[in-house]
């Protein structure tokens, strides 16, 4: 899969490297050249000759960073989507000769995307009309099957650099059209309140400006009515929601913040129905429809579709779609769900393990990073049990399936309850606090003012029941903390920070102890230095080894070349042979070199020490062992600071699913009163965060893939680093881009922020209640001054509320590094 | 001011037209995307598709059930 472009970082003192005409990024020594332009690998110069001989030149020219380095070649990657039935699953439509269908495509990032991808149709004929959803990275796509297949279509799409991504629970259950009808009725309700509000004010308008109509004998009436009419819709309808959340919270026997609300609707419109129909008034209709409409603009405000980020994957998402099933009658393509007890598959590098199976081939290493943590990969031989969610590392092997997908050990691990923490509305948040206390104080309010006036003036009592629960419709309340946190998530999202909704702000103001992961969420994979271990080599001996690493475009061998240095003059290679998951071996003068994996060197015979093992790459010359190439995992840029400053205000743990292997090198970054704990399980680290949560401590869990997954559920936030927005990441809160994660400790200290800004808007809000209170507690509220107090205090909070917030991130933008703007 | 009875009603008539017209939009999946559409004007040459070399283009709209 093709991650989006990411700065690669530069060593210093280094001159600036050569950036690659199609994708940016650094160009290897050696690497292949057109005219004057250079490129880092031939997959990304194929495309920029490709997209220049069809004349779509223009591509480059759209964005700064506009091509996406394609990944490795496989032409058997997509070749599930020729099988009907999975075909069909995936299509719009498809009637055997044309296909619609919508792919999910990640890598699509800036304007020059949507171009190309709106004009595939001229760099292959068998593709239609295609069109581009920017912010959901979708892809639209009509194909001629009878000149191209959709697997081929697919290919092509990922040569591009644009691979789509097909999972699992799309096949299950399709959500796309049940969020678009969602989306729809969002729009219709506001544009029905949108619609009452502003003809209402146009009719009570006139009456307020005192063109009340003793001359215009009906008008009164006539606009009344109206009002009545525009007002029907938009308590039915628009309302909708409110009716539903505040049945739902009565049920449950607690008062959300939408009971008032809806206390308020009723009030309004049973009094202003009274009034038209009896002709005493104009009635409040103006206001209750512009009430609504800022209520539903600040939902839709507050739910900005983060459509791009799936917040909720579950453990099925890492899992591939389809494998190879090896039969008597030859190899094909099943859907994994079709998978049976005692079926044969194929697997080759890199391929996740989909079931629970046995060994066939002689030997294999596994990766079992997903699950446990441990990065090294475990070496395994024929007719050991092979565990679901390991990663195949080392050769084309065949396993025997002995537990079907759903009973494996992964689903297990999904299937304990915490893993299953019900992740719905908050309870305890702030506003649903406030509310309840809220709703008591009004109630009391207006039947105390009743009490007071019903001796003296029952007329009047009435009115000041009713008008006490019109003024006091906490529309303020509920717009302050959706406007403010709405407006954080925003300003997060500019730095690559994405919340799950914007609640998230406060239970992130709320942390008293942060959860560290290593593997991957602290350190950068393959990202250290390269680091030779043996007798030094030689000056021809180096000569030989670049001569021979420069014919392989493995990325192992491209960093060795890259730490060998500059060109030393050519020099011939013969027998040279790549085996594919192995290494590469070949002959220079009467050198005999072999560069590779410990598994190929143990197969060859050549036998390492044992703490070599672990090595990235070894090199063997004339057949005996000569030395290994390791690479750690390097700390990413700005975590060591990053740590020092979280140290200063909380607690931290570090849980590790790694072995103890550099633990000393760990003790050195965090501060010795730090708990560090190695060797972790996926469960002991759910069993740690559990146990904190019980002493009182609330915890944010910073993590990344899979072995994470289930302590990023169980803590208070769970904070999921992932190397490029719109891959693979477990179920959490917020899904950070790790590029910021030096900016960690200035979001709790922005959420902090962010929860004061709520509270002024809350303060806000309540100065203007008392005085709209004070005039209706007395029965002399008019139409005209609730006209004017309820936009008034709406729009003060909702000013008040970005206001604030966008202003507050001023530091952030500081601290950050230069972000490209999404478009 | 007793043309106000007219003209409020037709005020109205016409109002409801733009409600109706906004329903339409809705509906017909304007509101589906509110990105894209401001990109794509931004390429020199425009950006989609074009009736002529676009081979299957006028395909049917067939919404998936």
């Amino acid at each position: 899969m093709t991650l989006p472009v990411q700065p690669t970082a530069c060593s210093t003192g280094a001159p600036a490297p050569v950036r690659c005409a199609h994708c940016g990024l650094a160009c290897p020594p050696g690497a292949p050249s057109e005219a004057d332009h250079r490129f880092c690998c031939r997959g990304c110069q194929s495309v920029y000759s490709l997209l220049h001989q069809e004349g779509l030149g223009e591509f480059y020219s759209l964005s700064p960073d506009a091509g996406v380095r394609p990944g490795p070649d496989d032409p058997q990657q997509f070749a599930f989507l020729d099988q009907p039935e999975i075909r069909a699953q995936y299509a719009d439509f498809c009637d055997g000769q044309r296909l619609r269908a919508t792919l999910r495509v990640p890598a699509i990032h800036c304007l020059a995307c949507v171009w190309l991808l709106e004009n595939l149709f001229r760099l292959e004929p068998g593709f239609g009309a295609s069109r581009v959803a920017f912010g959901r990275r979708e892809l639209f796509i009509e194909i001629d099957l009878n000149r191209l297949s959709f697997s081929r279509a697919a290919t092509r799409l990922a040569e591009l650099g644009y691979p789509p991504e097909f999972r699992l629970a799309d096949l299950e259950e399709s959500n796309h059209s049940v969020r678009a009808r969602i989306h729809r009725h969002e729009w219709l309700r506001l544009g029905v309140a949108g619609f009452a509000f502003g003809n209402t004010m146009l009719f009570s308008l006139a009456q307020y400006l005192g063109m009340e109509a003793g001359s215009t004998p009906g008008f009164r009436p006539l606009t009344g009515w109206l009002s009545l009419v525009l007002a029907l819709p938009v308590v039915v309808y628009s309302a909708g929601d409110y009716w539903r959340a505040s049945w739902l919270s009565i049920r449950q026997r607690r008062l959300a913040i939408e009971v008032p609300i809806a206390v308020g609707i009723v009030a309004i419109f049973l009094q202003s129905t009274w009034e038209v129909v009896s002709g005493h008034g104009p009635g409040y209709f103006d206001s209750l429809a512009g009430l609504l409409f800022f209520l539903l603009i600040g939902r839709a405000f507050s739910r900005v579709a983060w459509d791009r980020l799936s917040f909720e994957r579950d453990y099925k998402s890492f899992f591939p779609l389809a494998v190879t099933r090896r039969s008597a009658s030859g190899d094909t393509t099943v859907v994994i769900g079709q998978l049976d007890v005692g079926d044969r598959v194929v697997l080759r590098p890199g391929d996740l393990i989909p079931a629970d199976g046995r060994l066939l081939s002689e030997t294999t290493r596994i990766d079992y990073s997903f699950v446990t943590g441990e990065a090294e990969p475990v070496g395994q031989v024929r007719g050991d049990l092979l565990y679901a969610g390991g990663r195949q590392r080392y050769g084309i092997i065949e396993v025997a399936i002995t537990k079907p997908v759903s009973q494996s050990y992964l689903t297990s691990l999904w299937d304990q309850a915490a893993f299953r923490k019900q992740r719905g509305e908050r309870l305890d948040s702030l506003l649903n606090r406030y509310s309840p206390r809220f709703t008591a104080i009004i109630l009391a309010l207006a039947i105390g003012s009743a009490l007071f006036w019903w001796p003296t003036d029952p007329a009047r009592a009435v009115k000041a029941f009713v008008s006490v629960l019109i003024v006091a419709c906490p529309c303020a309340l509920a717009l302050a903390a959706p406007f403010s946190l709405g407006t954080a998530q925003r300003m997060l999202a500019r730095h690559r920070i994405f919340l799950r909704n914007p609640q998230v702000i406060e239970d992130l103001a709320g942390i008293d102890g942060v959860v560290l992961d290593k593997t991957g969420t602290l350190t950068q994979p393959n990202q250290g230095e390269l680091v030779f271990q043996g007798e030094a080599l030689s000056e021809s001996e180096r000569q030989a080894l670049r001569a021979m690493a420069a014919h392989s475009s493995h990325p192992v061998a491209e960093r060795v070349r890259a730490w060998l240095g500059t060109d030393g003059g050519p020099q011939e290679v013969r027998d040279f042979s790549e085996v594919p998951g192995a290494g590469i071996e070949g002959r220079i003068g009467s050198l005999e070199l072999r560069l590779g994996s410990p598994a190929w060197f143990r197969d060859l015979g050549i036998v390492p020490p044992e703490a070599e093992s672990s090595a990235s790459a070894l090199l063997a010359m004339d057949g005996k062992w000569r030395g290994a190439f390791h690479w750690g995992g390097e700390l990413r840029p700005g975590v060591d600071a990053l740590i020092r400053t979280l140290e200063n205000r909380l607690p931290i743990w570090l849980l590790s699913g790694d072995r103890d292997r550099e633990g000393s090198r760990w003790r050195t970054v965090f501060s010795p009163s730090t708990t560090l704990c190695f060797g972790q399980s996926p469960m002991e680290k759910l069993d740690k965060i559990r146990t904190l949560q019980c002493s009182g401590h609330r915890i944010m869990m910073v993590g990344d893939g899979l072995n994470d997954a289930g302590g990023l559920r169980q803590s208070t936030v769970g904070v999921a680093v992932v190397e490029a927005i719109g891959t693979f990441s477990p179920a959490s809160d917020v899904i950070l881009d790790a590029r910021s994660l030096p900016m960690l400790s200035d979001v709790l200290t922005y959420s902090h922020r962010v929860m004061r800004v709520v509270r002024i808007c809350l303060g806000i809000s309540t100065a203007y209640n008392l005085v709209g209170l004070t005039i209706a507690a007395r029965g002399e509220l008019q139409p005209v001054v609730c006209a004017i107090l309820m936009p008034l205090s709406s729009v003060t909070v909702v000013a008040a509320g970005c206001g604030l917030a966008a202003w507050s991130a001023r530091k952030l933008q500081r601290n950050s590094i230069p972000v490209p703007s999404p478009t | 001011m007793i043309v106000l009875l007219v003209l409020i009603p037709l005020s109205f008539v016409i109002a409801v037209a733009f409600l109706g017209s906004f329903v339409w939009a809705v509906r017909t999946g304007q509101f589906e995307d509110t990105e894209t559409p401001a990109l794509r004007m931004l390429p020199h040459d425009g950006v989609g598709p074009s009736p002529e070399t676009s081979p299957i283009h006028t395909l049917p709209v067939i919404q998936k059930l």
